[in-house]
Parts: C-alpha cells; structure tokens; sequence
C-alpha cells in the first residue's frame, strides 16, 4: 500500500508518495530547483548544495534531493537567502579548482557553466585557490581534467550503479579530495574499468570527455544513465 | 553637454576584448556622439588622462606595469568594468598560476629555447607570483565576463551606462 502525503510547494498543495524527495516532486510538478549533483536514475548525495531549499519548522536549509517529503510539510524553493547560498556554492566550486571555461571542451555544455550564468554570478569574491592538477590521458578513448572536477560524483555513482564496475572513488578529505580510478591506478591502467563511458556522459563538466574534441566540442548525452535506469525498472 | 571620457587598457590579454569591442561595428559611431575615447591602445593618449569617466580594463593583473596601469585607471576613473574574462577571472594567463614564476621562465626561456637561452630581463616587467583577476588588486564597479564578451553585451553596457543607468548582464551574461 503506497502512503500518499500533501505538502506544499512554493503554496501549491501538492499530492506525492511518502519516500519520495523534495527535489523528486517539486520536478514531477514543474517546480524548478536547480540541482549539479543530482542525476535521474542515480541515488542522491546532497553533495552540491545547490538544491537548498526552506522547509516549514526546520531552521536551516535543507538539500531538496535528500530530504523525503512529509505530510503538512511546506517547502519554499527560492528567496533572497536561498538564492545567495546557491551563488556562493557556485561561486566555491570555480574558486576550488581551474575551470578556465575559455579553452574547455564543455563549454556552452556545461552544467557548472550554464548555472553561474542562470544564476548571475559575473565574478567570483573569493580569492581563486589555482591547485597544479594532473590530467590523465592513459585512457585510449577518455581523458579525464582534475582541474575541471568538481567531485559531484555522479561518474562513481553511475559506475558503481548502473555498470556495476566500481572503477570510480573518492580520496582524500576536503580540498585535498581527488577523483581516483581503481585504488589510484591511471584511468587506463583500471582492469576493471570496461571502457563503456557512461561517466563521461554523466560528467556535468568538462572534467571528463571524449578525446579528439576541441574547446566546444564534447557534447554529452544526458539521458543515457536515466534511460537504462527506467528500462531496467520497467523489466 | 560634455561627452563622457571613456579610458581602455588591455592588461595580460590577447586584444580580443578589444577586437569585440570594434565588433559593435557601425554601433560606435552612436557611442561616440555622447563620448570620447581619451586613452587606450585605439588612441594616441600616453598618460592615462585624470577625470576620466569609465575605464575599460582588459586582462589579468599579470605584471608590475599591470598592476600599475590598472591603480592608474581606477584613480582617474569613476567606474570601471572588468571586460572580458581574464580580468574577470584570471583565465588563460592564470594557467600559470600554480607554477612558480622562475621555474616557469626557465622552461620556456633556458629550456624551451633553440638558441639565446636565457630569462629576459630588458624592457620587460617583472611578472607577479600570479596572474589575477582585477577585483584582487582595485574595486570593480562592473564585471562582463566572456572570451571575448560579445559585441552586443558590450554595447548594451556602454548604451545603458551613457543613458546614466546600471547595467544588467541578464541573459546576456556569458563565461568563455
């Protein structure tokens, strides 16, 4: 027996399942939340942060992808603090690491890119940290740019998820995280790794892509990880 | 009345904010009736001229002589816009950025070289330990990223700003 729960979204009343999430249902009824982390048909993380969103009773902002609804809950999806909070969250992850969009394989496809814009952010106030990152090329069909990571983790999410190889982790702590294939062996070194890109798809950036395209080129096919997660489903 | 003095100067750049701006093509001829170009590398000027208007300012503060130029410009200037997004963010000339600059040198002057090996010093600033965005080094009243920002962003600023009102990027704004 499904439970269904009303809550309420920017004051429309809304009828969901319980254990859904915020981010889950204000989407299914047109509500915008922006979201970087978040990929359909992978689990959530609340890693971004760009998804905060008020909820009623609760004193801080809370991520909407991990938060379950709840009946009589009421969730408020954009104010000026909300609003600020996503900027600086945006604004940190291009402080963190070089993402010079201007010679980027992504660019004008990037998720990153696209929401500093929609969010007008023209300039970022805090002081850029500029880390020497290494670019790894050892792959024969990918390459993968730390400079242009931004430890989202949707490509172990979708390895570890959808393709069942766990090549993809994360090391280390805070700033000093790196993105590692297969227990820090160079991407084309992983014998676990089937070459089958699907986290090169699901790469919101240009951390990772295809070789053999130029600044603009690589665009990414979105879909993919949601479409096997639906088909499988419905099997 | 008396024409808006508008002062540009490009930084650790490649000119290509400059080139956008030329981009506004016959847009320019509008601009100049309300203002006049009185330093930059489109005109004669040799010293950034007091009581200017709106600096321009392309390209990261790379140097000693861009750090100078860009506190000359924002002493003699009301307002200034960081164009384009080396001045806005650092960009191409930040590459270097996690490089100290003598190691950096050496690999491009003493190891890189064929012949004549070695660090030039004559006639050439000092390079700073980074190359930086604008707001590092003097307030910016306006940023207008893109690389180069398009001639119609640039256009809609310097129209809004000649009508005597703050310019909104909108959708207009752009990185890269």
């Amino acid at each position: 027996m499904v439970e269904k729960v009303k809550v309420r979204i920017d004051g429309e009343v809304i009828a969901a399942t319980a254990g859904q999430t915020i981010l889950e249902v204000a989407r299914a009824n047109s509500k915008y939340i922006p979201a970087l982390c978040h990929m359909e048909g992978l689990s959530a993380t609340g890693a971004c942060r760009l998804c905060v969103v008020e909820v009623s009773g609760v004193a801080k902002l809370v991520p909407a992808c991990t938060t379950p609804v709840a009946e009589g809950q009421s969730v408020v999806t954009s104010t000026p603090q909300i609003e600020s909070y996503r900027k600086i969250a945006l604004e940190l992850l291009f402080a963190e690491r070089n993402h010079v969009c201007a010679v980027c394989v992504s660019s004008g496809h990037c998720e990153l890119q696209a929401l500093a814009q929609e969010h007008g952010v023209t300039h970022v106030r805090y002081p850029y940290s500029c880390p020497r990152l290494p670019v790894d090329t050892t792959h024969p069909r990918y390459v993968l740019d730390h400079n242009r990571c931004i430890l989202c983790g949707r490509c172990v999410r979708t390895c570890a998820e959808i393709e069942g190889a766990h090549v993809w982790e994360v090391a280390g702590r805070g700033i000093g995280s790196r993105l590692v294939s297969e227990l820090q062996r160079p991407w084309g070194e992983a014998t676990t790794c089937t070459s089958c890109g699907k986290c090169v798809q699901a790469c919101p950036t240009g951390a990772m892509a295809e070789k053999g395209w130029a600044v603009e080129e690589m665009t990414k096919h979105k879909t993919v990880v949601s479409r096997l997660t639906s088909m499988r489903e419905g099997s | 009345m008396d024409k808006v003095k508008i002062g540009t100067c490009w930084l650790d750049g490649c000119s290509g904010c400059h080139m956008s701006l030329l981009d506004v093509d016959e847009s320019i001829v509008a601009i100049l009736r309300k203002a006049d170009i009185v330093f930059g590398p489109l005109v004669d000027a040799q010293e950034w001229p007091e009581g200017t208007d709106v600096a321009i300012v392309e390209g990261a503060v790379s140097s000693q002589d861009d750090r100078e130029l860009v506190q000359t410009a924002r002493a003699r200037s009301k307002y200034l816009i960081a164009l384009g997004d080396c001045a806005v963010t650092g960009n191409v000339p930040s590459m270097r950025n996690g490089i100290p600059v003598r190691k950096l040198l050496e690999r491009i002057y003493v190891e890189g070289a064929d012949e004549s090996a070695g660090i030039p010093t004559d006639g050439v600033p000092p390079l700073l330990r980074q190359a930086e965005p604008l707001r590092q080094t003097v307030k910016v009243d306006l940023h207008v990223p893109g690389c180069p920002p398009r001639p119609n962003a640039i256009l809609m600023v310097l129209s809004e700003l000649l009508e005597g009102r703050e310019p909104d990027l909108g959708s207009k704004l752009r990185f890269g």
